[in-house]
């Protein structure tokens, strides 16, 4: 039995049937992420006043992330163009280039989580808070790198200020507190833990809205290399559905990239 | 909407972002202390930003004058 409409338009609708189905499914979308985002900005107007961080996020991946799925949505809409100029090896070479920016942008997005895993936040008993990376653990004692250091009651908002300030008494000493590997004893410990969601609030949705994200990443990268490897056959038998289908993948793609568009800011900016 | 006419959306956001983006490295370049070059060029990168995609977005109407906007 011959499905119908998936190469050409429905009388009532004027579209294909895989348009309409893509569009309710990205309505769909918007909800979610909508309530995540409306979960964000009640978070953020509801903390106490100095409680919300900003600063905490390297700008750095963050920025590069942006450029990748910028340019990841230039290919996909060209792989799409092509098909449309019955251009088929460049359809494959944008394709291609897709598929390799969504992957990229998971390996970039995978140290920044990474970095977040591994870096403690340490109280300790004589009122001071450590921040840096775990290098060293034995039963008696901690390694942390990059470690500041500044008084406990500063808070996690503090933190940007905190390092600031140490680089620039470092500097001003002559010397660089980066390089510098900081041994903590563990009964000098009052409480330790690790920049993961269980931090604090503003880890928590960080990690809700981007590990959201990056899984539609994921599925839409699967999706896109699909149709670049076995998926693409469909253009000797059916040219017009299959260029149907990758418009269809073009649009979830293009949604993606406008969620981290609005993303972006917010968490690492703002 | 066809992905010719979300791909405009995509670049009126994009040219929205890269302004954002422009004006707030450059702020931060301006209020930071001396050496902060990151900033700045952020901030020129992201202006290159809005002049660029809206070039790249007349360019590509040109080239999809055939495909529907629906």
């Amino acid at each position: 039995m011959e499905v119908p409409y998936t190469d050409t338009n429905r009388p009532d609708t004027g579209l294909y049937n895989a348009k309409v189905g893509i569009w309710l499914f990205l309505a769909s979308e918007v909800m979610l992420f909508g309530a995540l985002f409306s979960a964000y900005i009640l978070l953020r107007v509801g903390a106490m006043p100095g409680h919300w961080p900003t600063g905490l996020l390297d700008v750095g991946p963050g920025f590069v992330n942006t450029l990748v799925l910028i340019l990841s949505s230039v290919t996909v809409v060209m792989a799409w163009a092509s098909l449309k100029l019955n251009d088929f090896k460049k359809f494959k070479f944008y394709q291609g280039i897709t598929v390799i920016c969504a992957l990229l942008f998971v390996v970039i997005k995978s140290f920044e989580y990474k970095s977040k895993f591994t870096h403690h936040d340490v109280i300790l008993k004589d009122g001071m808070r450590v921040d840096g990376h775990l290098v060293e653990e034995t039963d008696e004692f901690i390694v942390l790198s990059h470690p500041v250091s500044y008084p406990a009651e500063k808070g996690i908002r503090e933190r940007a200020v905190a390092i600031k300030e140490a680089e620039h008494h470092a500097h001003e000493a002559g010397g660089d507190h980066h390089h510098e590997d900081r041994k903590i004893m563990l009964d000098d410990i009052e409480k330790r833990t690790t920049w993961g969601p269980w931090a604090n609030t503003y880890l928590a949705i960080y990690f809700t809205l981007t590990g959201l994200h990056a899984l539609h990443v994921i599925a839409g990268a699967l999706v896109i290399a699909y149709f670049w490897g076995p998926g693409s056959k469909m253009w000797k038998t059916h040219p017009e559905q299959f260029a149907n289908r990758i418009e269809v993948s073009g649009l979830f793609w293009h949604f993606v990239d406008l969620v981290w568009i609005f993303l972006f800011p917010i968490l690492y900016l703002l | 909407m066809s992905l010719k006419a979300f791909h405009l959306v995509f670049v009126i956001c994009t040219t929205l972002l890269c302004l954002f983006l422009g004006v707030w490295t450059g702020k931060q370049y301006l209020a930071g202390e001396e050496g902060d070059q990151f900033q700045l060029i952020y901030s020129i990168l992201s202006f290159g930003g809005v002049i660029l995609i809206p070039v790249y977005g007349v360019y590509f109407l040109r080239k999809l004058k055939g495909v529907s906007f629906l």
